[in-house]
């Protein structure tokens, strides 16, 4: 444990050594600010409509404006997750300190989870930027707290998801480049084949929806704790773990 | 300490070591000799458990690398070819986290990070950051870095490249000074480092082991010393080589004499004198005196680098006639 949280904090302070960390979390708070703004906007000019002229459906921040916003920034994780993992392994390789981690007497295990770890908590780090907005939301209003804490949990694990999924994309290569971009392309993939998907009752349908990692999320922005939803999650950055012990294994038998 | 049989590194197409076997005792310094491809750093990195062997044995300080690679990897210090440093880090936090990584106690950190600072002489530069460091420093930042854990074993690859004249000799004197309580193996390719450096060197090329031996061995050699090639034609078993032999060994300014071959029509002998005598003539007369048919005499008293180049050289022509063979079959 020791070790883990050892080349997690290496990862960190390497994340905030350089502007990567700090161009990310502006990136993020400038998007999420102007969505917010403007879905704001409509929220209030909408309340006013409805208050000269009566009538309409009850108001609710929380359907209105939060769910669509965190759901929003789901989208957006898929752009993020690329610029923060593409650096992980493939970075090491360059340069050639991933010699000093394989040969310092700590498993490989130890490392991916401290690397997947310190990606983490970076990306808790952007997230954490919109959380001053949702803030200025409960000065102002009265939403939920319980759906909005639902769907930044709802966040984390599909950005834990993808985090590892861009780590093990990394592990394959030195190339930086080639490990961003090929990590945003399988998000991209991911998030078409959602949405190619999700009308479609075929089986294979079914199943490629299921496994488009970006639909467990639907149930998470409407504030809805699903445990198989959870699981899944789970299950896939174990997996995706799980593949890159076994990349990082097999990088020393063939390099 | 090191224990080495028959060890065979394969990548997908090339053999990159080659059924290598060799030992190095506790406290030794090793040089390990080679052109640039010889397998040098492919062999250091099976000893690190940084690559596994394809078959064969390594072991270190009695354990296996590929049955117990945390208990080696504790006790070896690997500086690879470039040293593995975070350029975003300054030195000091550098040599901590490395320090944590090989498992030293929190409360020690510290103390072992000044420790090594001050004898790599990078304590000026602690708070720099490493990007900013010019290239003797990172090398000997890297040094630090590796004798941070105090191992029972160095594996050093190619620990003077790129350093001035200057950076070279002191490095070697940091590399000396930590002989007593480190068994170090060194590579190199330049042969004047080995000579400063190490007591023993193992020479390998195209990944096959071409020679181990001590450096005084080939040292002398290379100091003006010289071996002599006697040969001489015997006739109805006269003369007798005992006899020969010992009237060699009384020629003034001869160190040794060995019986190379002794066949029914010539024995040869090889005669090895003290620094800077030249005892060809001397030897001439002797044999002459003695009433002997000398057949021939001959130098062969070689440099390191004419060792070095006959040893590595005759294994690339070996290997170019079984390529030209092949292509023809």
């Amino acid at each position: 444990m020791r070790s883990v949280l050892l080349i997690c904090r290496k990862e960190l302070n390497a994340y905030f050594a350089s502007p990567i960390a700090y161009l990310l979390m502006a990136f993020f708070a400038l998007i999420f600010g102007f969505v917010l703004f403007n879905a704001t906007r409509d929220f209030i000019r909408f309340s006013f409509q409805m208050q000269f002229q009566g009538g309409g459906a009850p108001m609710s921040i929380n359907d209105q404006i939060i769910t669509p916003l965190l759901g929003f920034s789901s989208t957006i994780t898929l752009f993020l997750v690329p610029m923060i993992t593409m650096r992980l392994f493939a970075e090491e390789k360059r340069s050639g300190t991933i010699e000093l981690l394989l040969t310092s007497p700590i498993s490989d295990l130890q490392i991916i989870l401290g690397k997947w770890l310190g990606a983490m908590l970076l990306f808790l780090c952007i997230l954490a930027m919109s959380m001053i907005n949702i803030a200025l939301l409960f000065a102002w209003g009265k939403p939920d707290l319980k759906p909005v804490l639902v769907a930044y949990l709802g966040l984390l694990l599909q950005g834990g998801c993808l985090l590892a999924i861009g780590a093990f994309i990394s592990s394959l290569t030195k190339n930086q480049i080639i490990a961003g971009g090929v990590t945003f392309f399988v998000c991209l993939l991911l998030w078409l084949l959602s949405w190619a998907t999700a009308n479609d009752t075929g089986a294979l349908s079914q199943v490629v929806n299921y496994l488009s990692i970006v639909t467990h999320f639907d149930n998470f922005s409407k504030g809805v704790l699903e445990s198989k939803d959870v699981i899944f999650y789970l299950s896939m950055i174990f997996f995706s773990l799980f593949i890159t012990s076994r990349a990082m294994e097999s990088l020393r038998w063939r390099s | 300490m090191i224990k080495v049989e028959g060890l065979t590194k394969r990548y997908a197409r090339t053999v990159a070591v080659d059924n290598i076997s060799f030992e190095v005792e506790k406290g030794q310094i090793v040089g390990f000799l080679g052109p640039n491809g010889a397998g040098k750093t492919t062999t250091m990195r099976v000893l690190t458990c940084f690559l596994p062997p394809t078959s064969g044995k390594a072991t270190v300080a009695g354990f296996d690398v590929l049955e117990n690679p945390m208990e080696v990897k504790k006790r070896i210090g690997y500086l690879p070819e470039t040293p593995p440093l975070y350029p975003e880090m300054e030195v000091v936090e550098y040599l901590k986290f490395v320090a944590k990584l090989k498992g030293i106690a929190s409360s020690d950190v510290g103390r072992r990070v000044d420790e090594v600072m001050e004898r790599c002489s990078v304590a000026d530069v602690r708070s720099k950051l490493i990007s900013k460091l010019s290239k003797g420093y990172r090398q000997r930042v890297g040094l630090a870095q590796a004798i941070i854990h105090n191992p029972d074993v160095l594996i050093l690859d190619e620990p003077t490249s790129g350093l001035d004249p200057k950076q070279i000799i002191e490095t070697r004197e940091l590399i000396h000074s930590l002989a007593g309580d480190h068994t170090i193996i060194l590579s190199t390719h330049i042969l004047s480092e080995v000579e400063h450096s190490c007591e023993r060197v193992i020479i390998i090329s195209q990944g096959k082991l071409v020679a181990i031996d001590s450096v005084a061995n080939l040292t002398a050699r290379l100091r003006g010393s010289e071996a002599v090639s006697v040969e001489l034609e015997v006739s109805g078993g006269r003369p007798n080589p005992t006899e020969v032999q010992q009237r060699l060994e009384t020629v003034s300014g001869v160190s040794r004499v060995m019986m190379k071959d002794s066949r029914d029509s010539k024995l040869v002998f090889e005669v090895e004198s003290l620094q800077g005598r030249h005892i060809r003539a001397d030897l001439a007369r002797t044999v002459v005196n003695s009433g002997w048919n000398l057949s021939e005499l001959r130098s062969v008293g070689l440099s390191l680098e004419d060792i070095f180049l006959q040893l590595t050289a005759g294994e690339q022509k070996e290997a170019d006639v079984k390529e030209v063979q092949g292509a023809t079959v």
